[in-house]
């Protein structure tokens, strides 16, 4: 039985279908979970694709932490189980307080659209467990919020604990300590601003965002619980 | 119950960036306001809740910035409650 991924969906989520093929061509099932459901529908992984939740109406994700979805997610997290938010999912996992800090607009305040490189800073994380520390990998980013801020305590635990999980090589929007990607102390929540989704085949001009996917079907297909 | 208008004004805490502010900071001089620093943007959020007296309200609306209105990761609330005029 392949393993199932779990793409959550809100009003205004516009990556959705673009995770489950990728999910789907690397031999995964993925199905879409209604954020309004409050279930993970027993899924082996959850994630939490891009787009505007909720129209990022106040904050980005600042109401979709409050979809009835997001308690299950909690709770599935909370049990160990792999969950990923990629861009407007960072960001929402941000607010939902299942990852430190929170994303601020870019500096210069221009939305950026390019494919940029990223380097893995740890291979413990769901996401990059197949990869290898110093990998630098081609994959685009789509946001306008996706400088991260955090308190400098948090920082400092973040790098002591190496839960920065990819750097950017050349920082495009500002973000502290060039972070691209961090995950939970558990390292079976990532968050990062990337699209792995939107480098998963050489015909979309990268197919560097495959290991980290892997990694995760991997992850999931194991149960998740990683190695601290 | 009395109603209360709440004014709340949202900012930026201490030594969060605000690349807005930051933004607009630099294009004043062009326009020839060399002398001014500091610039930061934020937000202002206006809403009535009715509450048995003025202490209820604040009470209520400090709570509804922590949980919802502010993001207390990145950002600083201030409150100020009004009694509505009683039609």
């Amino acid at each position: 039985m392949s393993t199932r991924v779990g793409v959550v969906l809100f009003p205004g989520t516009n990556c959705e279908h673009d995770v489950v093929y990728a999910v789907e061509q690397l031999g995964g099932a993925a199905e879409i979970i209604w954020h309004g459901d409050a279930t993970t529908k027993g899924v082996d992984a959850v994630v939490i694709p891009g787009g505007f939740a909720h129209g990022d109406y106040l904050r980005t994700g600042a109401i979709a932490r409050f979809s009835p979805v997001m308690g299950a997610v909690s709770e599935f997290a909370a049990g160990g189980g792999p969950v990923v938010g990629i861009c407007n999912g960072f960001q929402v996992l941000c607010e939902a307080h299942l990852l430190p800090g929170a994303l601020q607009k870019n500096a210069g305040l221009k939305f950026l659209c390019e494919t940029v490189e990223l380097r893995v800073e740890t291979t413990r994380s769901v996401l990059t467990s197949d990869a290898r520390v110093g990998d630098v990998l081609r994959v685009p980013i789509n946001h306008f919020e996706g400088n991260y801020v955090c308190d400098e305590r948090t920082l400092a635990e973040l790098r002591n604990d190496d839960r920065v999980v990819v750097r950017y090589v050349r920082n495009p929007n500002g973000s502290l300590d060039d972070i691209a990607g961090i995950c939970s102390t558990e390292r079976n929540v990532v968050g990062l601003m990337p699209h792995p989704e939107r480098a998963s085949d050489p015909i979309l001009g990268s197919g560097d965002g495959v290991v980290l996917l892997e990694s995760l079907l991997h992850a999931a297909a194991k149960g998740a619980k990683l190695p601290a | 119950m009395p109603a209360f208008h709440a004014h709340v004004e949202v900012t930026h805490l201490p030594g969060i960036a605000d690349p807005a502010g930051a933004t607009v900071e630099r294009a004043l001089p062009a326009l020839g306001y060399t002398n001014v620093s500091q610039v930061h943007i934020g937000k202002t959020i206006g809403l009535i809740v009715d509450a048995p007296d003025a202490d209820a309200a604040r009470a209520q609306v400090l709570e509804m910035c922590e949980r919802l209105l502010a993001n207390p990761v990145i950002e600083a609330y201030d409150v100020t409650i009004t009694a509505m005029e009683q039609v």
